[in-house]
Order: C-alpha cells, then sequence, then structure tokens
C-alpha cells in the first residue's frame, strides 16, 4: 500500500468507504445539519426571527432516516453508504423549500400548505422503504413473480382512467383518489415494471439475441425480435392515450428499451426504439390536442398566444424568470419569489429551488442525482447475477431517465411533462416509490457484495 | 453485460450534461433578457425590498414610500394628482411610467452612483434607502396650469427659456397613480384596465408624448424663422394679398380663417401675415421657400430627435417628399406636420432666449438618502437654430400679434406678452385642435407657455386657439410672473 500513488487511491477509496455504515452515519449527521442551516435561512431571510417551529420540518425525517440507517445496519450491513445520504440530502431540501412555499402562502393570506403533509409523508415513505429493505434482503425472490408485478403495473396504469376514483389534473390522467387521498399508480408502476422486465428477459435473453437474417448485409430482425417492442411500443401509446402524458409514455418507453438492450445487446432495439418512440411523440402531437399544446409552448413559449394560453406557456416562463432572477449563486433560501410560479411547491420545484440556490444549487442537485444513479449502475456492474444486474440498471435508469424529462422540462429543453421531481417534490406517491428503488438498490448492493465474496 | 451498463452510464452523463448546459445558458447567458421581460415582475418586487426615495417639488414631497405592514414592506403614496403625468406611476403589477420609470434606478437605491452607498450599508447594516428626485416645477406654476385647463383636454407647459427647466407639465385627463400603487393585484390591474381602455387615455402625458398634435398657426413660427434666416426674406417681403388661394398642381383651394383677404391691400407683408395669421401668404411662402429649408429648421428646434428630460418625448415629426400642394398646406401647420407642446415650447424658448434653445429638464437634482448629491443636471444649450436678430423680429411681431392681432386674450396689463396662437383642423368635420404659445416678459422673458386644447375646448369649430388657449396661457404667465 505504500507505493500507491494518490490518483490510484481515490478510486479505491470511493469504493472502499460507502459501504460502509459509519461512513452513512457521518454523513447522514452532515445531511441533517445542512437541513436545519436550510431551515434556519428560511425562518431569517422570511419572518427575520427564528423560532422553533423549524424542528417541527427538522426532526421527524431526521428520526425516520435515523431508523432506516439502524435496519440497514441490521439487515444488510454491506449496502452501499451513499445511497440513503444523498436521497435523504435530497428530500430535506425538497421539505425545506415547501416549507418556505407556506411562508409565502401564508403571509399572502392563502391556505395551501404541504410541508406539514410533506413531513410526514416523508417519514411514511422513508420508513416503508425500511420494510421494503427488511421483506427483500434478498432480491431474487422478486425474480419469482415477474408476470404478477408485470399485471400490476398494467392495473396500477389503467387505474387513472377508471371510472370513480380516476382523477385528471392540469390536464393529466395520472391520479387516483379515495376520499381526501390521492395517489399517483404509475409511479409505483415504474418499480413494477423494472421487476417484470428483469425477470422477463432474464428468462428469454437467448432468443431476443439471436440474429435475425442478414440482407445486403443488414441484419434483418425477425418478427420474434420485433414482436416485443412492437407490444410494448403499442401499450406505451396507449399509456398515452389513456393518462393523456406524455412523459410517463416515455419513461416506460425508455426504461424498456434501455433493459431490453442492456440483456441482448442489441444496439438495433435502440435505435429502432428511438425511432419508434419520436415518430411516436410526433404524432400523438398532431392528435392529440393536449400532446400539441404543450409542443407548441415548448417551441415557442415566450410567444403572446402560448403564453396566455389555457394550460400555455405561463408556468414554464414564470419558472425560467425565477431561475435568471436566481443567477449562479441564488437568492439565497427564502429571498427570492418562487412564490410566483404557479405549482412551485411540486411540478416546480425544481425552479423554485433554481431560483433561490442559484446555477451552483442547481449544479449540486444535479450531481446528487447523478451520483445515485452512478451508485446504482456500479450496483448493475458488480452484480454477478444477471437479474438483480438488470433490475439495478432499470431502476437506476428510471430514476436518472425521469430527473432528465422533468428538469428539461422545467427549462425548456423538452416538451413540459407530468412527471414528478423525485425525492424534492410534494406528493406521496413520488416519495414512496422513490424511497422504495432506494431500498432495492440497497438491497441489490448488499446482495452484489456478499456474491463477490463467495 | 458490463458494456451495455457502461454504455447506459455514458447515455445518462450526456442527458446530465445537457442539463447542466441548459441550466448554465438560462442562469448565466439569458439572466438579462429573461430579467428585463416585462411579464417578470421579479425586477419591481426586487425594488420594493429598499425604501424608494422621495419625488419633490420644491421643499414639498409629492410621492413617498411609506413603511406598511406587508411583504412589500412600503407602500407607494401620491399626494396629488396635478403631478400624475410627470410622476407617473409605480406598480408591482402593471410597470411604471413618467420619473417613476425614467429616474427607477436612482429611485431604487439602485444605480452605479450609488454603488459606495450600497457597499457602506452592507457594511454596517443600515438599509440603503433610494434618493430623492427634486423636479424643477414650481407648485404655483402648476397649479395655475392646472386650474387654468380645468375641465378640458389638453396640456400645459411652462418652462424658463433662459435655463429650459421646466416649470409646469400639465396633461388632462390625467390619473391618480395610488389606484396602481397597491399591493394587490386584482383592484390594481382593474384600475389600469379601466385606464388603458378609457378612450380619453389618461395615462399618456399629452405634453411630451401620445398621438402629437396638428400645429397649425403656431407652426408660422417655425416658417418665417426659416424665412428670415435664409436671407431671402424680410419682415417686410410681399406676397400678393388673396382671398382664395388654388393649391399647386390640385383644383383644390385654401382660404384664411377670415375668409377674406389678409387686411386691406393688394400686398400683404410677412409681418402681417404673421400678426394676424393669414394661412395664405404662409402657403405661397412655403412653396416659394422649400420643403428643404422648413425641415431643416424644424429639425434645429428638435423635430426627429428622441429627447429625454428625463421622461422620452415623442420626436416631433415634418413630412418628407412633399408635393407642392402639401407642401404649401404645411406652411401653416396643416397636412401631416405632428408636434408635441414641448417642441412648440422649445421652439418659443427660442425665439424669447435670442436665438438659442436650452435643452429642456424635468429634474434640478438628486440626492442620495446621506444628502449627497448624485446629480444635478446643468442648463445646456440644446441648439442655436436663428440669430439673435432674427428672433428679435419674431418677439416684434408677437408682440404685435398679442398687442392687436390674432392672439389679443393673452394680454397682461403693464407686461409685454409675446404671442401666437393656432387652430389646427383635424378633419372636415372634426372639432379643432387650439394652440397657444408665447413668453413673457418680452424684453426679459422669465416663461414660455405652450397650450394645447383638443377637441376644440368642447365647442367643436366654433372655438379658436385665442379664445380657449389664449387665457389659459395667460393665466400661468401671471403666476409665474407674481413669483
Amino acid at each position: 500500500m505504500s507505493n500507491v500513488s494518490l490518483t490510484q487511491a481515490i478510486p479505491m477509496l470511493l469504493k472502499a468507504v460507502p459501504r460502509s455504515r459509519n461512513f452513512e452515519a457521518v454523513l447522514l449527521f452532515w445531511v441533517a445539519g445542512i437541513h436545519a442551516f436550510a431551515l434556519a435561512q428560511i425562518q431569517l431571510a422570511v419572518s427575520q426571527r427564528m423560532s422553533w417551529d423549524m424542528l417541527y420540518y427538522w426532526a421527524p425525517p431526521t428520526i425516520s432516516a435515523w431508523i432506516f440507517h439502524y435496519v440497514l445496519r441490521k439487515y444488510v450491513l454491506n449496502a452501499d453508504g451513499l445511497l440513503l445520504p444523498l436521497a435523504f440530502l435530497l428530500n430535506g431540501l425538497g421539505i425545506a423549500m415547501i416549507y418556505r412555499l407556506d411562508l409565502a402562502e401564508i403571509t399572502r393570506g392563502g391556505q395551501d400548505l404541504f410541508a406539514e403533509r410533506q413531513v410526514w409523508l416523508s417519514c411514511f415513505a422513508m420508513l416503508i422503504a425500511a420494510v421494503v429493505v427488511r421483506l427483500v434482503r434478498n432480491p431474487l425472490v422478486l425474480r419469482r413473480f415477474p408476470y404478477l408485478a408485470g399485471a400490476a403495473a398494467v392495473v396500477l396504469l389503467l387505474l387513472p382512467a377508471a371510472p370513480v376514483i380516476g382523477r385528471t389534473f392540469n390536464g393529466a390522467t395520472l391520479w387516483i383518489a379515495i376520499g381526501d387521498l390521492s395517489f399517483q399508480p404509475g409511479e409505483i408502476a415504474k418499480i413494477l415494471l423494472a421487476i417484470f422486465f428483469a425477470g422477463y428477459l432474464v428468462s428469454r435473453k437467448g432468443p431476443l439475441s439471436e440474429i435475425g437474417s442478414r440482407v445486403l448485409g443488414m441484419k434483418i430482425p425477425s418478427a420474434k425480435d420485433l414482436g416485443p417492442i412492437l407490444l410494448f411500443w403499442v401499450a406505451s401509446i396507449a399509456v398515452l392515450v389513456i393518462q393523456r402524458d406524455l412523459g410517463t409514455s416515455i419513461l416506460y418507453f425508455g426504461l424498456f428499451l434501455v433493459m431490453i438492450y442492456t440483456a441482448t445487446g442489441r444496439g438495433f432495439y435502440v435505435g429502432i426504439g428511438l425511432v419508434m418512440m419520436v415518430t411516436g411523440a410526433l404524432v400523438a402531437s398532431r392528435l392529440f390536442g393536449y400532446v400539441g399544446a404543450r409542443f407548441d409552448a415548448w417551441l415557442a413559449p415566450f410567444a403572446t398566444e402560448n403564453y396566455t394560453a389555457q394550460g400555455g406557456s405561463y408556468q414554464l416562463v414564470q419558472g425560467l424568470f425565477g431561475m435568471a432572477h436566481g443567477d449562479v449563486i441564488g437568492a439565497g433560501l427564502g429571498s427570492g419569489f418562487p412564490q410566483l410560479i404557479p405549482l412551485a411547491e411540486s411540478d416546480f420545484i425544481f425552479a423554485a429551488l433554481g431560483e433561490e440556490l442559484g446555477l451552483a444549487g442547481i449544479f449540486a442537485i444535479l450531481a446528487i442525482y447523478l451520483l445515485i444513479v452512478y451508485r446504482g449502475l456500479r450496483i448493475a456492474n458488480t452484480h454477478q447475477d444477471d437479474f438483480s444486474k438488470l433490475l439495478a440498471l432499470g431502476l437506476s435508469f428510471v430514476l436518472g431517465l425521469q430527473v432528465f424529462i422533468v428538469a428539461g422540462g422545467v427549462m425548456g429543453l423538452l416538451p413540459l411533462t407530468g412527471l414528478t421531481t423525485p425525492f424534492l417534490a410534494a406528493g406521496g406517491s413520488a416519495l414512496l416509490a422513490n424511497w422504495s428503488i432506494i431500498a432495492l438498490l440497497l438491497v441489490l448492493s448488499d446482495s452484489s457484495l456478499k456474491r463477490v465474496k463467495e | 453485460m458490463n458494456r451495455q451498463v457502461r454504455r447506459v452510464g455514458l447515455a445518462l452523463t450526456v442527458m446530465f450534461i445537457a442539463l447542466f448546459a441548459i441550466a448554465s445558458s438560462i442562469q448565466v447567458v439569458r439572466t438579462e433578457s429573461l430579467y428585463q421581460d416585462s411579464r417578470n415582475v421579479r425586477a419591481s418586487y426586487e425594488t420594493y425590498k429598499t425604501q424608494r426615495g422621495s419625488i419633490l417639488v420644491g421643499q414639498t414631497e409629492i410621492v413617498t414610500s411609506d413603511a406598511v405592514n406587508d411583504q412589500y414592506r412600503f407602500l407607494r403614496k401620491y399626494d396629488s394628482v396635478l403631478y400624475s403625468a410627470v410622476a407617473g406611476y409605480f406598480s408591482i403589477f402593471t410597470g411604471s411610467s413618467g420619473i417613476e420609470r425614467s429616474m427607477n434606478s436612482l429611485l431604487a437605491g439602485q444605480s452605479s452612483a450609488q454603488f459606495f452607498e450600497q457597499i457602506n450599508a452592507l457594511l454596517d447594516g443600515t438599509p440603503v434607502t433610494g434618493a430623492a428626485v427634486e423636479l424643477s416645477l414650481d407648485p404655483a406654476v402648476q397649479r395655475a396650469a392646472w386650474d387654468a385647463l380645468g375641465g378640458r383636454k389638453g396640456a400645459v407647459v411652462a418652462l424658463d427659456p433662459t435655463t429650459g427647466r421646466i416649470l409646469a407639465m400639465v396633461s388632462k385627463p390625467t390619473f391618480d397613480a395610488n389606484l396602481m400603487s397597491g399591493h394587490e393585484y386584482d383592484p390594481v390591474n382593474q384600475a389600469y384596465r379601466d385606464y388603458l381602455d378609457d378612450p380619453d387615455k389618461p395615462l399618456v402625458n399629452r405634453a411630451i408624448g401620445g398621438d402629437l398634435y396638428p400645429p397649425g398657426s403656431v407652426f408660422k413660427l417655425i416658417v418665417a424663422a426659416a424665412a428670415i434666416e435664409s436671407g431671402r426674406y424680410s419682415t417686410t417681403t410681399t406676397f400678393e394679398n388673396l382671398a382664395s388661394y388654388r393649391l399647386p398642381g390640385t383644383t383644390t383651394t385654401i382660404q384664411n380663417s377670415s375668409n377674406n383677404t389678409c387686411g386691406e391691400g393688394a400686398l400683404v407683408t410677412l409681418e402681417q401675415a404673421l400678426i394676424r395669421s393669414c394661412n395664405i401668404p404662409f402657403a405661397m411662402l412655403a412653396v416659394d421657400l422649400g420643403q428643404d429649408r422648413i425641415r431643416a429648421m424644424a429639425e434645429l428646434m428638435g423635430f426627429g430627435d428622441e429627447i429625454a428630460i428625463p421622461l422620452s418625448v415623442t420626436p416631433s415629426v415634418y413630412p418628407t417628399n412633399l408635393e407642392l400642394s402639401q407642401l404649401a398646406l404645411t406652411g401653416f401647420g396643416q397636412f401631416d406636420v405632428r408636434v408635441s407642446p414641448l417642441q412648440m415650447a422649445m421652439t418659443t424658448a427660442a425665439i424669447a432666449n435670442q436665438g438659442v434653445i436650452m435643452k429642456p429638464q424635468l429634474v434640478d437634482q438628486v440626492v442620495a438618502s446621506n444628502l449627497n448629491v448624485l446629480s444635478q443636471p446643468e442648463p445646456q444649450v440644446f441648439s442655436s437654430p436663428m440669430s439673435r436678430e432674427t428672433a428679435a423680429l419674431l418677439t416684434r411681431m408677437m408682440v404685435d400679434s398679442v398687442g392687436y392681432g390674432a392672439a389679443t386674450n393673452a394680454a397682461i396689463p403693464q407686461v409685454a406678452v409675446a404671442g401666437k396662437t393656432g387652430t389646427a383642423e383635424n378633419g372636415p368635420d372634426d372639432p379643432y385642435t387650439l394652440w397657444f404659445t408665447g413668453f413673457a416678459p418680452a424684453e426679459s422673458p422669465q416663461i414660455v407657455v405652450t397650450v394645447v386644447v383638443e377637441d376644440g375646448g368642447g365647442i367643436g369649430q366654433n372655438g379658436t386657439g385665442n379664445q380657449i388657449a389664449a387665457p389659459i396661457a395667460k393665466a400661468v404667465m401671471k403666476a409665474a410672473l407674481n413669483r
């Protein structure tokens, strides 16, 4: 070890340290401190004084994270040490921003408060994640029920269109509601789909990888090859038609493409899949008014007719104004005007954070997401078992793709969709789903090491 | 499979690089243009963080920011509608106008001149407050102009020709800026919409902007100045004295406003034509003199210029590529000649100030909250469109116009008043636009006053500049001379 250079040492440290639960505990201290600072700064900036109120938004999530940490220590000692602190950092940052928007709402005499709910939903999601860790200590159990998972995913996707319980909001049919409780089943569906694809593809890997007949040097896929992708393309279009949301549809289809590509190693699937996806999106923008309106708002957000249109680009433009106001270092938590952006607490929390934390904050948040995704891909890379490999890849990819679609939408890179910003946005289903993804990744990382040891 | 996993990682990295790039573009490259977008209210929100400076007339604050207990912390208050056209309005929701707009960065404490004040405030923790803007307006003159214009639509501008300081600026109908400085969106937006939808356009400062006015006979001052300056004409140059004149190249005929010849005799002098304000001699003069000389004189006086006082003044227009018939009409300020009242006041100031126009200015000084004077515009020459002799000749004719000519209603006992009226046509059946522009005392001018009254002062085609506009100017002059 004595003649290890610095450049060699850093990757070694990165590989070695993050598996330690002690490392995780140190990071959790840091993260809890960051949250406390964020809440304190918000109170000082908005009301010029600090109050004990902040404990309410700080303590329960922190305690939940520590319970989660304890469960990990007990059941999956060797799991990745970065995932929990990183996800918790985003979760707490989201609570802080939602609390800040609540304060603005109270100042202007409004009643729509979200922070308290978000606190308890976060706690609930983290505790459920702990339960998932406890139940799925061996991820291979998930392999037993691929079709059950697939069927459950389809049911969940269809639920919002069901009578009585289905709900449409901002033009997208993504919700179900029973009484006061509303739920976005698509968020859970993405996990079930990843499990289904992983199980299905592992068992069908051989046939799907076979090369079809060659004509003039080009590989022509057989009907057997095209079958699954066509089927799922049609299914994605069906999701688009039913849920009226391009983002959800692209998220599922993208997940499918990447998983089938990884399982088979055939770039052909990605190539033809992307063509089908773009074609589908373009056709949908022509056929369905709600998709077309989103496209118009995306292409010319500053045009007056789009800006003033119902469901037009007003929100997008207000978000851009906010981010521009944030500049490089941000207005400071509590010192910007994120309350001017409609739905700043959920769909546009990314823009709200961009306004108050600036480009520096946006880079940090994106880097945290990327780090989570990289940790997930690393698990996929090191895992010996193909099912676990595929599942880890699918879960990390779907998280990364969702961030790309949402953040790209808020910043005008892509058309706006109804997807939520993972861990940051107000909303219970998304928290539940994304914390469950973290739980599964943790379990997978633990088992990947066990396998290596064997 | 690991090769595929790495490629997926690469694809995700590329996607995130795209996100980093677009975020940088929004938050670094496009910040300025997004911040300046008129739909972005953040700029005006930002200005509410500091106590905005007051606007003063004399030693009296006419606009103040008062502490209130809401998220904006300060409420903008306007003491009197007398000053609305000049002070403007300042709204969170609907933007700003007037001094509030053109002096915004100083009032908000954000100008570069206040940089060290901001640094100091940062160091010792005292809040920055905006600078106070002291206007050149004279409260007595302003009040006189407001009262004299009464319920009519129009504008009054008064200035000191020797310095360019604007002493009065009134535009009617006007608005109540308090209705738009409120902190609740709905009532503010409603008030703003109502003002915008009002056909009388109360938000427009008619003295310097809006649609401008046809000048009618007050434009003869510019034609006469151009003629005398050309060296080809004197006050005694004569024209054929006709009762009716056929416009060159057309079958259309025009008349003097008297529907008769311009006084007795077969010939009429330039002097008499101006004093009696006859159209036919000036139509002939314009054709003879040529459009280029008239336009050159007009432009020397400020036509076509973007003038900031610091409110921006809509440039007055002398049309181009005129046919002879059109040129003839411009001789007495008809056809497409369009002027602002301030432009006519500047023209008159050239005559009053021995041929030199001083740059009009509304601001006396800007004082920071630490009492440092941040800005104090010095009197500045705008242009010298005519010689001292030409100015003296025009003064004499304008004094005679008030003495026995077309502008008699501006006469003040024991004071030599110089003046010129105008009664401009807008269309065959439309009410006239009535003008008076002049100064007093003629021998050592203290005040130039220009008055415009729209819609014939409410009596259609029956009113004249002398009947309606001249008495208003007289009242303003008296207020200035009695100070």
